[in-house]
């Protein structure tokens, strides 16, 4: 038997393409978001209402991540602004790979924010840097409030949680505020929003703050 | 199933790490798998034999050393592990803790069968 010494970290290809991406971004000093979250927890519906938000303020610009379809990014193209379809063709998360690929179809000059939508799955993309600035982490009210106890990683990755659906509390038994704590004990640095896609509730809230740090050098 | 990709990931690294003459005698593939790294090591190692099966590579699997979840507060220092991947120190409350181990996603050893090869 022979050994061979090895130590090499199984992602870092994924993480030097996503420093890659990352100095791509700064020189374009385009602002870069990754959307995560289980499936039908409101990417799609937020990304929506933020693309409202900032109509006629800023140019945003979407990546569309999705296993199977275009669907998504059909209704995200009703608001006039660049968006690339990366379907995975079963893959569960997008990689660094995938996002420098799409670079390719897509034109930043100008373009002061960039809105990248996950595949849904809570599990596989909180391994996959991208290059973005920071993964927003959506959790909606029917999901229940122990996610982040189940999806610690995901929890652990990102910057910000916004807490959706919140116009249906009163029909789903979900304590948010123990879904916040639960949040904040993985990552006590989380930011954390309140939102509804329906009533805009929230929406303000999150669109300006995420604005603010768009002005940030 | 992110587990295919980082078989295929470690299969990349082995194959950078041992010349093509000698794939056929590499058998454990060891790592360090921390809690938190996000992997299931079931799946990981059968999304590896999966994709081995009928390469230079069959008769190579992996094995997993399992690294803790350890962190360790900035306020009193005391270091402390869990296995949930919280943040917060159990001694003092405090949040402003440092992660020390638990996320790691590593190969670190290969081994080879090569008695046979050093006989000829
Ligand atoms: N009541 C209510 N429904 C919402 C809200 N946000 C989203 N929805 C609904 O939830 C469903 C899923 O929303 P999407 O925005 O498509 O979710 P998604 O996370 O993009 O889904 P995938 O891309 O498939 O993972 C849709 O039927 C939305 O109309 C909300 O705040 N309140
Ligand atoms: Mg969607
Ligand atoms: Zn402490």
């Amino acid at each position: 038997m022979s050994i061979v010494t090895v130590q090499r970290r199984v992602l870092e290809k994924n993480d030097e393409i996503a420093r890659c991406n990352r100095a791509f971004f700064a020189e374009r000093g385009t602002f870069v978001i990754n959307l995560v979250s289980s499936p039908g927890s409101g990417k799609t519906s937020i990304l929506e209402r933020t693309l409202e938000y900032f109509s006629g303020r800023i140019n945003v610009a979407v990546i569309e991540g999705d296993v199977q379809t275009d669907l998504d990014a059909q209704r995200i193209a009703r608001y006039r602004v660049p968006v690339v379809q990366i379907v995975t063709n079963g893959g569960c998360h997008l990689e660094a790979k995938l996002v420098e690929d799409a670079m390719a179809n897509l034109d930043l000059h100008g373009v002061k924010l960039l809105v990248i939508e996950n595949v849904g799955n809570l599990v596989c993309p909180s391994n996959y840097d991208l290059g973005e600035a920071m993964k927003i982490v959506v959790a909606s009210t029917t999901e229940g409030d122990d996610k982040p106890l189940k999806y610690p990683g995901m929890f652990r990755h990102a910057s910000v949680l916004i807490i959706n659906k919140i116009d249906l509390l009163p029909y789903v038994s979900c304590d948010i505020n123990m879904l916040k704590d639960n949040a904040l004990k993985i990552n006590p640095s989380l930011k954390v929003f309140r939102t509804s896609c329906t009533t805009k509730e929230g929406i303000d809230e999150w669109c300006g703050w995420l604005e603010q740090n768009l002005s940030k050098p | 199933m992110h587990e295919l990709s980082i078989a295929q990931n470690i299969i990349e690294i082995v194959r950078q790490n041992v010349p093509e003459n000698e794939l056929g005698d590499v058998r454990a593939v060891r790592m360090k798998v921390g809690t938190l790294a996000g992997v299931v090591a079931e799946s990981l190692r059968f999304s590896f034999s999966v994709l081995v099966a009928d390469s230079p590579l069959k008769d190579a699997y992996i094995q997993i050393e399992h690294i803790p979840f350890v962190i360790q507060c900035n306020t009193c220092r005391q270091s402390s592990s869990n296995d949930q991947g919280f943040a917060v120190c159990p001694t003092c409350g405090g949040s402003d803790t440092t992660v020390l181990t638990g996320t790691e996603l590593q190969v670190f050893e290969i081994e080879l069968d090569d008695l046979h090869t050093e006989a000829l």
